[in-house]
């Protein structure tokens, strides 16, 4: 894809020849530019990423901790909790990231499209929610998804439906999680995908017209192939996202206290790493999620590589 | 010059038929769905200046006078203009820590070579996709326990500082720079710290806008790592604190709201005046 950030000259060049002198670079320099930041990252992301697998092979549940290499991962085998957990992460995240993905291309194809009228309120409209934080919106979506007098409750009685008891009953609690997610993270995808959009040169469309093809088949010849990568893209993030969902389970439905709750590995990783400090094998799950997240990733890209649609 | 893309307002496509109707009919398809899409924030507006006995009332009320009476009860109960004032100073020094930082680094793999640049640079990529889950375990265990830095400002702003956003951001913005500028200056005799703060650093300003937005806003933002370290009153932050009161047996809806406004009317109104700033952060990644 062409750059759109900034005109694209990535790497530096050598010094240009015949200037005179040659311009003297110490080669300690970039590393001396590197280096602050490279502490910090060494200190707070590449050895906590080690750590964090060692620990995942460590019995964190006695004082002090012994190396175990099996009990951690043993446990993940025959964890119910952990298995319902697994479930309800993937169910949301087979339902919503699809739903979330058509619905921002479909927004970011009607925000590029010079037919549609007020197009800064509706821009508006659809990316506001990008600034909102996880617990604003999420304290905002337990109000309005009340079973007794919510908002949308309200709204559903009013035209006849009957209420539903979002924050309770585990389907519909799994709704309301993705209606949050969609409602919050639609419009950053549609940002993406629209930044695809507009690098696609639109003299193509201009000759598949001349050629006779229809809006449609515009759409599902020249659009859709050209806008995989940033999809795929887009897809990655979203699945790693989702697969750690925190906050909306945990502020929206009652993942905090033991009540009814839609437990997922965001939260179920917190009760063990956090609550229960069993470090170990909160370990072991935050490395099947990332595994999860890998695989899934690098699925995404083969599977975009692949099929020229 | 660094410049930020500009949302493309038109776009000449061959008008498909009929185009005066096309247009009436996508207005109106997706004039429903804006409004859905706006609804949330709209009710939040609506219940933060009721009182929780309106909230829950069976038909929509109107807009009461209660908001500044809910940012009361939110300020007793909760301590939220402190962690309000805790959030606005840690996302500003998290910011600009974090900008130098990352700069200093973009600049590195944008304008030399070194010897490990390419392994150095798949790390950093690799941040991106590897679930912030996998370090928070011992992040917190080495600032909580080791170390003993809970409830510093510390624990809340450091840790989160391994971002890699901004070098690779900056990376991209310092790469578009001619050579011949920073060659010039050489020839002058200026040393390469000089080079960096009094000539690249000034060129890519647009690009420290948009980074130094997406950066506060993160931290404004972020719940789990101050929900783990920011446990006393005086170090939570707003979300921390807003997200406290949920757990309270008799939760103050009104109060909830007010605060959820609080904090997120500031940034909407940064978000329609600064947009294509907040379109070049998110769309760094992306299109490359």
């Amino acid at each position: 894809m062409a750059a759109t950030i900034s005109p694209s000259v990535t790497t530096s060049r050598p010094a240009r020849a015949g200037r005179g002198k040659p311009i003297d670079r110490q080669w300690s320099v970039p590393y001396r530019f590197l280096l602050p930041y490279l502490i910090v990252f060494a200190i707070f992301w590449l050895w906590p990423l080690i750590d964090s697998f060692l620990l995942s092979f460590q019995n964190t549940r006695v004082n002090p901790w012994t190396v175990d290499v099996a009990v951690n991962w043993r446990r993940l085998w025959v964890d119910q909790a952990f298995h319902a957990a697994l479930r309800n992460t993937l169910i949301v995240l087979v339902l919503q990231v699809p739903i979330m993905l058509a619905l921002a291309t479909a927004i970011a194809l009607a925000l590029d499209s010079p037919k549609l009228a007020a197009r800064p309120l509706f821009r508006f409209a659809f990316f506001a929610p990008i600034v909102v934080s996880d617990v604003a919106y999420s304290v905002v979506f337990r109000l309005l998804f009340n079973g007794q007098y919510g908002a949308v409750n309200q709204a559903l009685t009013a035209i006849g439906l009957p209420a539903l008891d979002w924050l309770h009953d585990p389907t519909w609690m799994m709704a309301t999680i993705i209606i949050a997610v969609t409602w919050r993270w639609t419009g950053y995808n549609a940002i993406i995908i629209l930044a695809g959009l507009q690098t696609i040169p639109k003299d193509l469309y201009e000759a598949a017209a001349i050629d006779g093809a229809g809006a449609w088949r515009r759409f599902r010849h020249i659009t859709l192939p050209l806008l995989k990568p940033v999809i795929v893209f887009a897809l990655v993030l979203s699945v790693i996202g989702t697969m750690q969902l925190f906050t909306e389970p945990w502020l929206i439905t009652d993942a905090q206290s033991s009540g009814v709750s839609i437990e997922m590995l965001g939260t179920y990783l917190f009760k063990q790493g956090f609550r229960n400090l069993n470090f170990g094998y909160a370990s072991a799950i935050a490395y099947t999620i990332a595994a999860m997240a890998a695989a899934m990733a690098a699925f995404n890209l083969l599977l975009a590589r692949r099929s020229p649609t | 010059m660094t410049t930020l893309p500009e949302m493309r307002t038109t776009f000449a496509r061959p008008a498909g038929g009929s185009g005066r109707w096309g247009s009436i009919l996508l207005t109106a398809v997706m004039t429903p769905l804006a409004l859905l899409w706006l609804a949330p924030l709209a009710l939040m507006l609506l219940f933060a200046t009721l009182p929780d006995s309106s909230i829950f009332s069976p038909t929509l009320p109107a807009p009461g006078t209660h908001f500044f009476a809910n940012v009361a009860a939110l300020a007793g109960s909760a301590n939220f203009l402190r962690a309000l004032g805790n959030s606005v100073m840690i996302g500003l020094i998290y910011t600009v820590l974090s900008v130098l930082l990352t700069s200093m680094a973009g600049y590195a793999f944008a304008r030399f070579e070194f010897v490990g640049k390419n392994v150095l640079f798949s790390l950093l990529v690799a941040t991106l996709t590897v679930p912030y889950a996998v370090v928070v375990i011992p992040q917190y265990i080495l600032i909580a326990r080791e170390l003993g830095l809970s409830n510093t400002w510390v624990a809340l702003i450091v840790p989160p500082l391994f971002n890699s956003l901004g070098v690779l951001f900056m990376r991209q913005s310092f790469g578009g720079l001619p050579q011949e500028l920073l060659d010039a200056a050489r020839v002058d005799g200026a040393g390469e710290w000089r080079i960096f703060f009094t000539i690249a650093m000034p060129l890519v300003r647009p690009a420290i806008a948009a980074l130094s937005i997406i950066l506060f806003l993160a931290s404004w933002n972020s719940y789990l790592w101050p929900l783990l370290v920011g446990t006393t009153p005086g170090a939570r932050t707003a979300p921390v604190a807003l997200g406290s009161l949920i757990g309270l047996n008799v939760v103050p809806w009104g109060a909830l709201m007010a605060g959820a406004t609080l904090m997120t009317l500031p940034m909407v109104v940064v978000f329609v005046f600064l947009q294509r700033y907040f379109v070049a952060g998110i769309t760094a990644g992306a299109v490359k």
